[in-house]
């Protein structure tokens, strides 16, 4: 199936690895929405099952886009992935499985990865006014509580 | 100040209808298993509209996940989707045993297994008396307690707690099953299957029930595949599928059960799909009380846990749908990245589409029957 993959999306493959028995293929984010219609449509990816990210912040493009796709016909799990830098946006595959619509939400909230083309982008687990991205490597939650508990209760957290 | 409030595609308040009003279904309400927040827009007293509000119970736990070594977060995991801890610690203890390369005895998979199924049955007799408690019947819910009641004596006196079990360790089990294990399942089994018989002359047939729940909340197959809900509400819908025979995991290869499905999609296919599925738990759990394996119940990986780098994903059926953990590993004792795919959070993407055109009765009827737990939709 990779072959297939390179042989359409040429340029726009990156790599396509085997971990722990589990097949990853890393696209670029540009072509992100044409092949994941490809793998709805003609490889019979139907399910997607989970869209989420991973934060690499020493790297260039700092974000891993994971889409983690089912197919049911075939019974074979395919994971997605794409690098996108920190202000750049990534295509919404909101019309090509209505799945991803609170998942590309949450990424946002959790990230801040906007994604563009999605119906309807705000917080959706957070409060509307929140600031920050939690799942940020640098959202550091252990200095948020010490430095809370200095100002507020003047002693030492004990985290 | 206002807030613009823009929906899912569904409610818009800046165009209101003449006959239409935005009501709010607040996060306190006995009806909304939890703190839900939905926001409807009615025309009379039929949904034009609708938009969930969630994250009144997000506790940040993916991101403590990377301040936590694999069993320090373990019991993390429990408190998730509260009300089924052990399909929690199942999924999370598998994946970390794909990702170390490793696989739990024989002897633990099947106690899993036992463990696991049991937990089914619970969850889904808790689903059943609040759903019916919903509705209106306020019979139900205290023969369902009385039964799941039961389970957790068993789940005490194995691990010592009732609800968040912490049941299960990366690599096995930490204790040995207690001397009359065997037993007490046998007989929880041997006497359920009157007691769903029970439940099932009181709302089967019953005709209330079955006007409250027919053609309700229907949501057809395709529309359930691309909206990736997964679980009771998707074999109810017509899609034969089940994770524990598509990709089985602990011992579920061993035993024969059957997948129930129905056609419609509606709340009351969903009801027979649940009632169903506690039947064929029970069927499992009897075949697999009769011979467990002997054996050792750990496998051995050592106490500090260093995966090599690298992902996985593991997916398991738990009560509510496809419950995954996709677990980053970079090679120290912490996990990088620990994602679950809750399947509640999905499942409940579809309530707008269930949701338009029905009642408000109907609305608590749509929320009670995809079964959600708040605690695993915001984590």
């Amino acid at each position: 199936m990779t072959q297939r993959l390179k042989a359409r999306f040429g340029d726009a493959f990156r790599e396509a690895s085997l971990d722990r028995k589990q097949a990853i293929v890393t696209i670029a984010l540009e072509q992100l929405r044409e092949i994941s219609r490809y793998c709805r449509d003609e490889e019979k990816f139907d399910m997607l099952v989970d869209l989420t990210a991973v934060d690499w912040p020493k790297r260039e493009k700092r974000f891993d886009v994971v889409l983690n796709l089912y197919s049911f016909a075939k019974n074979e799990r395919l994971r997605l992935k794409a690098h996108a830098g920190e202000t750049e946006p990534a295509p919404s595959v909101c019309e090509i499985w209505p799945a991803a619509n609170w998942m590309e939400r949450e990424c946002y909230d959790m990230f801040g990865i906007v994604f563009e083309g999605h119906p309807n982008l705000t917080r959706i687990l957070l409060p509307d006014e929140w600031q920050g991205h939690p799942l940020r490597k640098d959202y550091d939650i252990l200095k948020q509580d010490t430095d809370w508990v200095r100002e507020n209760l003047g002693i030492e957290s004990g985290q | 100040m206002i807030k613009t409030i823009s929906g899912m595609d569904s409610v818009n308040t800046t165009v209101l209808g003449a006959d239409e009003i935005i009501l709010n279904m607040g996060p306190q309400h006995p009806s909304t298993h939890g703190v839900l927040r939905v926001k409807l827009k009615l025309d009379g007293e039929r949904v034009a509209g609708s938009e969930c509000i969630i994250g009144y119970l997000h506790r940040g736990v993916e991101k403590i996940a990377e301040h936590r070594s694999y069993q320090q977060f373990a019991p993390y995991v429990d408190r998730m989707d509260y009300v089924a801890a052990v399909s929690n610690g199942l999924g999370y203890c598998e994946a970390v045993e794909k990702l170390l390369g490793t696989e739990a005895p024989p002897r633990a998979r099947v106690v899993r297994t036992i463990l696991t199924e049991l937990q089914r049955i619970a969850s889904h007799l808790l689903w059943l008396g609040t759903h019916a408690l919903d509705i209106g019947a306020l019979t139900p819910v205290f023969y369902c307690f009385r039964e799941r009641e039961e389970i957790l004596k068993i789940f005490e006196k194995y691990c010592g707690a009732r609800l968040t079990t912490h049941a299960f360790r990366i690599g096995g089990l930490q204790y040995e099953t207690y001397d009359g294990f065997e037993e007490d399942t046998k007989r929880f089994c041997n006497d359920f299957s009157k007691k769903i018989d029970e439940y099932e002359t009181l709302l089967t047939e019953n005709r209330i029930w079955v006007g409250r729940t027919k053609g309700v909340g229907i949501l057809n197959a395709a529309d359930a595949i691309a909206l990736g809900v997964t679980g009771p509400v998707l074999r109810a819908s017509g899609v034969k599928w089940d994770l524990r025979k598509a990709q089985p995991y602990a011992a579920y290869d061993q035993y024969e059960f059957d997948i129930p499905t129905r056609e419609t999609g509606d709340t009351y296919d969903r009801y027979v799909v649940r009632m169903e599925e506690m039947r064929q738990s029970r069927r499992i759990c009897l075949q697999a009380v009769e011979n467990i394996p002997t054996g050792p119940i750990m496998a051995r990986i050592g106490k500090v846990l260093k995966p090599p780098p690298g992902e996985v994903y593991h997916s398991i059926e738990a009560p509510k749908g496809e419950l995954g953990y996709y677990i980053v590993s970079d090679g120290t004792t912490q996990p990088y990245r620990v994602r679950v795919r809750p399947p509640s959070f999905i499942n409940l993407q579809a309530f707008d589409k269930m949701a338009k055109g029905s009642l408000i009765a109907d609305v608590v009827a749509i929320i009670g029957t995809i079964d959600i737990v708040l605690g695993e939709v915001d984590r």
